[in-house]
């Protein structure tokens, strides 16, 4: 099996997961790597494992290099099993002579393996260890995104290890940044950092305070999933910027469900609305769209108009599970209105506005329910309520410039 | 004694335990945590703790 020298003594050994197509509920379509790092020195370092049914492949990379005894360390960067799933093995392959975590990585590799026996050896929040001609630093970045989530920086290399963060769900025979698609690489990035660092943005920022402030030296990024940022850790820092920044641009949704059409000639009226202004729209229904992808629309969206009907006094399930799932993320600093056809009670918008009111987005309308079926006169509001949202995204995008 | 909640994680702050990871005993109030204390889970600043309903 290929190894891929991406400094000089410092290889990538992980594996590619061709199959993933659902990754606990987050779509991915383009399948995942599981990215582990082999660094030859006085001593021998493993960083991260893989997910357990790829032990196989990581065990065979390494063995193209070495005898699996001759490594001395393993540092384990995030607890999460896609990069732990294997450690059993590893470690009774290995024999390491330290298990390298954080305080917190400590802690839940005990509550993941029960193996109190093993060499743990906890380091702290910019400790540095020497491997031999080259050391390690550690930075805690906690939440980012599990409690136990840390990078490991080699200053000699200036390449930073960062775990989860800057990853990408992308299963491609490349390593690296510069030899695939760049705009498929930018959406998958994207479509990571909204599905699992969206709601840390606050530590995220605060993070690329920190690094920017304490001049490390970067000039390779290497995360745990997708490929290797060589050409260009300068752009996923900035695109990191923006995102935890809510840096909304003139773009705005319009996600629904519908029963019989009714709430979708809504959302199109709103689109309609939207569109006369001058603003880049979505019409999203949630019937076909996963909703994995609909947040990746949502990071740079400064507007979001949710249609639902009312089904049994409240939202249809499609609508209620997304919502769910955005709340969990913690949308911020964006316009709202909620729109949905109903029969006789019509509790459905009142449940999108509380949602919304909770994320503090601001209502442009208090909402619109129509009975039934639309008449020209609802579709005329819906598509005047559209215009009213795009006029305030364009006056708030000039505010902000 | 009032519990805190944290907005980063959503670790709760009950008095009643205190927290034992900080050598924080319990029966100690959220108010008389001292400044520098931080949450046992994520490390967030005492700021960053609302109270919890
Ligand atoms: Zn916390």
């Amino acid at each position: 099996m290929q190894v891929y020298e991406i400094k000089k003594d410092i290889y990538w050994v992980g594996a590619v997961d061709w199959l993933v197509r659902d990754f606990h509920g987050y779509s991915t379509y383009k399948g995942t790597t599981y990215n582990a790092f082999l660094m030859f020195d006085e001593k021998n370092v493993l960083f991260d494992t893989v997910k357990h049914n790829l032990c196989s492949d990581l065990v065979h990379r390494i063995r193209t290099l070495t005898d699996p005894e001759k490594i001395d360390y393993i540092v384990v960067n995030h607890v999460e099993m896609d990069h732990t799933g294997c450690l059993p093995e590893i470690v009774e392959l290995v024999k390491p002579e330290k298990i390298i975590c954080s305080k917190m990585g400590h802690k839940n590799l005990l509550a993941h393996f029960h193996r109190p026996d093993w060499p743990y050896h906890v380091v702290e929040n910019g400790e540095t260890i020497s491997v031999g001609k080259r050391s390690i630093t550690f930075i805690e970045t906690r939440m980012l995104h599990w409690p136990d989530s840390m990078f490991s920086y080699i200053p000699e290399e200036k390449l930073l290890i960062s775990s989860d963060a800057f990853g990408q769900h992308l299963g491609t025979s490349e390593r690296f940044d510069d030899e695939v698609d760049e705009s498929e690489l930018m959406y998958q990035a994207k479509k990571y950092y909204a599905n699992i660092l969206y709601l840390y943005s606050p530590q995220v920022r605060k993070l690329l305070k920190s690094v920017a402030e304490a001049g490390l030296e970067i000039d390779m990024i290497a995360p745990d999933h997708g490929v290797i940022w060589r050409k260009g850790p300068d752009k996923i820092l900035k695109a990191y910027e923006d995102w935890s920044h809510h840096r909304g641009t003139k773009k705005a949704l319009v996600i629904y469900d519908t029963m019989w059409h009714s709430t979708e000639m809504m959302a199109k009226a709103v689109a309609d609305g939207l569109e006369s202004t001058g603003i880049s729209v979505k019409l999203l229904d949630l019937a076909v769209n996963h909703r994995s992808e609909i947040v990746t629309d949502v990071i740079d969206a400064k507007g979001i108009c949710l249609g639902c009907p009312t089904l049994n006094n409240g939202l249809l399930p499609r609508m209620a599970g997304f919502l769910m799932y955005l709340r969990g993320l913690r949308p911020a600093q964006k316009f709202g209105f909620a729109f949905g056809s109903y029969g006789w009670s019509g509790e459905a918008v009142k449940h999108m506005n509380k949602a919304m009111e909770e994320w503090k987005f601001e209502l442009v309308h208090e909402g619109i329910k129509v009975k039934y079926v639309p008449t020209h006169d609802d579709l005329k509001r819906c598509k005047e309520a559209g215009q009213l949202m795009g006029k305030k995204i364009i006056e708030a995008l000039e505010d902000q410039a | 004694m009032k519990q805190y909640r944290c907005t980063v994680c959503g670790y709760v702050y009950d008095p009643k335990n205190g927290d034992p990871d900080n050598e924080i005993k319990p029966g100690t109030s959220f108010e008389d945590l001292p400044d520098d204390w931080t949450c046992p889970i994520c490390g967030a600043s005492k700021d960053q703790f609302e109270p919890a309903e």
